[in-house]
């Protein structure tokens, strides 16, 4: 009887602190954000602004969820269709669309306006546009990288060829040059020009070529398909010559690596400077994108964050944004991803934190991509009319392909998602 | 007498006959597993067929009901016949070459001979090896300028761009997963060579039979029963292929390596098409229950026994 008696207390002992636990647990609000980089650097950045917010709001906890970038969208999304959102997530350039458009996103104007010292009018409005609806801020760009070509002058030199500099002072630096020097360093077995991410499926990286010959994939209100523009059709016969004929470009399912010194030049954003070798590198460079017959350009990538409606805590998560992007916090995350703010888009500021970039590179490169640059191509539904152009392009990256055909057969099969 | 029994049949204690507590035993016996399928089997397959009833978009949080509205949109998918089509070379392909080939191995190793366990061994490694780790180590080797095309060189021959040739990723893949799980076939087959009586065969060359005569009319209808499971559990199999496609070709190039699984899981979670999605699942569900029900079926015609 004794036994059962004490079994009985330790039952009700155990019940109470179940009970408390769950009470403090309701008590203690937690914000979930989702991100793509597990990267210690950048994780120790977030840890700290979220430190900072946590130290004037006791009960609240931020836990950053590192999800990987290949997947990144479709972790999210089923995560949404779990019942299982996140409070806060970095959002795609690509994915905005669907975004915005599907009111999946909280509207974060009011707590803009309500944080202290936030001086939004500082945020420039044009890379705004991509992530607002009928005046609503639905997310805040954090990151605007611009596209760059980074260079080892290591192989130019030992192909005998001219480098990107030396075409630069020569007021020569256009695409014909860039592919005849990839081409020389190709001829030497050595990879020519590596489009970063693009391996013949994530054609989107594409733009950052193209895009020297005014085309796009898609008119400006994204309901006409371009692919089969001639500007199109001849950038992507310069593309394919450049691949099949000039050795310049590595072929499909081929694997070179820049940033292990395997190849010449490679197109990718500047946050990859970190990948620079730190020991035995090569003589390294970064220079803008070359100009192509349309004259020169510039191409940006963009992230945002966005807080989900459906989370548990939206308004908490509103603020929170608000805290992260504050213009002390944007400071701290500009030395990884250069802010829209216009007082932090100076050479002096980024150079304080981009130690591996020279203030010439950092006006060249950064300050003059992100005012003039057009932001990578993204529309609503982007996924499936990925995948469609994708399989289309297939038909591009052979050596006897008819360009121009396998273009107007992309447009015909994406023609009805972009005016759906 | 007659009172007597009766006031027994009446009693409460009657309730539990033994029959009745036989059932009530084995009914909790089974309960973990029947609980496990009531719950991870039929609960989700209800779920699907109601999901297929409605088009759910996640991000807009929006559910709603559209009927038959997806049954049509499967029926008038212009992707369909090129996703089936790809579905069927590669089922066809897969369980021809893997069967024959376990069917092959288990035979050369069917014999007494001194390390032929470390033979067996090597062949069944793959099936305990991860897959994703195992087809990734594959996409390396199947490279334009990775370590096959390399060994082909070697000996003059230039390979062909295995994964983005329409005409060998297929192959490619249909390849990879045989090696990857013919060791399990073999494993069975042999399982089910060993099991047929030695007398036969001495009578058989008694009677003047040659060795192909032997496995033809005394091997392959005494293992009959063996393969017809290998058979059913390959083409079940082969119907949920994912992991290579998405590792290897992601559906391309084109749409040649699209199989269903894929193109129902690009539709589902990379388009946000849950309730097509499900429609899709339910197809699947469809075309398996069919095949293995068209090979049960046919057990009476190509199963010489059963146990």
């Amino acid at each position: 009887m004794k036994n059962i008696s004490k079994k009985l207390m330790a039952m009700g002992v155990a019940c109470t602190m179940l009970s408390g636990g769950i009470v403090s647990s309701a008590m203690a609000e937690e914000l979930r954000m989702t991100i793509w980089s597990a990267n210690e650097g950048h994780l120790a950045l977030f840890n700290g602004i979220a430190d900072g917010f946590v130290a004037s709001h006791p009960d609240v906890t931020v836990k950053f969820d590192s999800l990987p970038f290949s997947n990144y969208t479709t972790t999210v999304t089923t995560q949404i269709a779990g019942g299982n959102a996140p409070d806060l997530a970095w959002i795609l350039e690509t994915t905005a669309a669907d975004f915005v458009n599907s009111g999946a996103l909280y509207p974060l104007n009011d707590a803009l306006n309500a944080a202290e010292g936030y001086e939004l009018s500082d945020v420039s409005k044009p890379p705004l546009g991509l992530w607002s609806k009928d005046d609503a801020i639905l997310a805040m760009p954090f990151s605007t990288s611009p596209f760059a070509m980074f260079v080892n002058n290591d192989l130019i030199k030992a192909a005998g060829a001219q480098s990107p500099a030396e075409l630069i002072a020569a007021g020569e630096w256009n695409w014909e040059n860039a592919i005849k020097t990839a081409s020389a360093v190709g001829a030497t077995g050595k990879g020519g020009l590596i489009v970063r991410d693009f391996k013949y499926q994530n054609w989107k990286n594409l733009a950052s070529i193209w895009s020297g010959w005014d085309a796009a994939p898609w008119s400006a209100d994204g309901k006409d398909c371009a692919f089969a523009e001639p500007e199109m059709v001849s950038a992507m016969n310069f593309i394919h010559d450049a691949i099949f004929e000039k050795n310049a470009i590595p072929g499909p399912g081929e694997s070179v690596d820049f940033f292990a010194g395997d190849a010449a030049l490679t197109i990718t954003q500047i946050s990859r400077a970190s990948l620079l070798p730190k020991e035995n590198g090569f003589d390294w460079d970064l220079v803008p994108l070359p100009a192509g017959p349309a004259g020169e350009y510039s191409l940006i990538g963009q992230a945002a964050i966005g807080v989900f409606a459906a989370g548990k805590n939206a308004e908490l998560a509103a603020e929170f944004l608000a805290y992260m992007t504050n213009p002390e916090n944007s400071a701290k995350l500009a030395q990884f991803f250069p802010s829209i703010r216009g007082s932090l888009l100076n050479a002096k500021t980024l150079g304080e934190t981009n130690a591996l970039l020279s203030e010439d590179q950092l006006k060249k490169v950064v300050i003059e991509g992100i005012a003039n640059g057009s932001v990578i191509p993204g529309h609503t539904g982007f996924a499936q009319i990925e995948q469609i152009v994708r399989a289309g392009l297939d038909a591009v990256w052979v050596p006897d392909a008819n360009v121009e055909d396998a273009l107007a057969n992309v447009c015909s099969r994406i023609q009805p998602l972009l005016t759906r | 007498m007659s009172q007597a029994s009766h006031i027994v049949a009446k009693s409460p204690r009657a309730f539990w006959t033994i029959k009745r507590r036989d059932q009530v035993a084995g009914t909790l016996f089974i309960a973990p597993q029947l609980i496990g399928i009531i719950v991870f089997v039929l609960i989700p397959l209800g779920l699907v067929f109601w999901y297929s009833l409605h088009e759910w978009n996640v991000l807009a949080n929006s559910f709603k009901f559209v009927g038959s509205a997806n049954y049509k949109m499967l029926l008038a998918d212009p992707a369909l016949p090129e996703v089936l089509t790809a579905t069927g070379i590669f089922s066809a392909g897969l369980v021809i070459f893997n069967m024959s080939l376990a069917l092959l191995i288990a035979v050369l190793l069917n014999q007494k001979l001194w390390g032929i366990v470390v033979f067996r061994t090597l062949f069944f490694s793959p099936v305990v090896v991860s897959l994703v780790a195992w087809t990734i180590v594959w996409s390396f080797l199947l490279q334009n300028n990775g370590g096959i095309n390399a060994v082909l060189q070697t000996m003059g021959i230039e390979g062909p761009n295995w994964l983005r040739n329409p005409g060998t990723a297929m192959f490619s893949i249909i390849v990879v997963q045989v090696f990857k799980n013919v060791g399990l076939n073999m494993i069975l087959f042999l399982a089910a060579l060993q099991g047929v009586p030695k007398e036969l065969y001495e009578a058989a060359r008694v009677d003047g039979a040659s060795a192909f005569k032997q496995f033809r009319r005394i091997t392959l209808p005494l293992i009959s029963p063996t393969i017809l499971l290998t058979s059913i559990i390959t083409i079940v199999g082969s119907l949920q292929v994912f992991a290579q496609i998405a590792v290897l070709t992601q559906g391309g190039p084109g749409m040649s390596t699209t199989v269903l699984v894929y193109y129902l899981y690009q539709q589902a979670f990379q388009f946000h098409f849950f309730g097509y999605g499900a429609t899709l699942s339910i197809m699947l569900f469809i075309i398996v229950a069919v095949l293995t029900f068209a090979q049960w079926q046919l057990r009476k015609r190509i199963v010489f026994y059963e146990n």
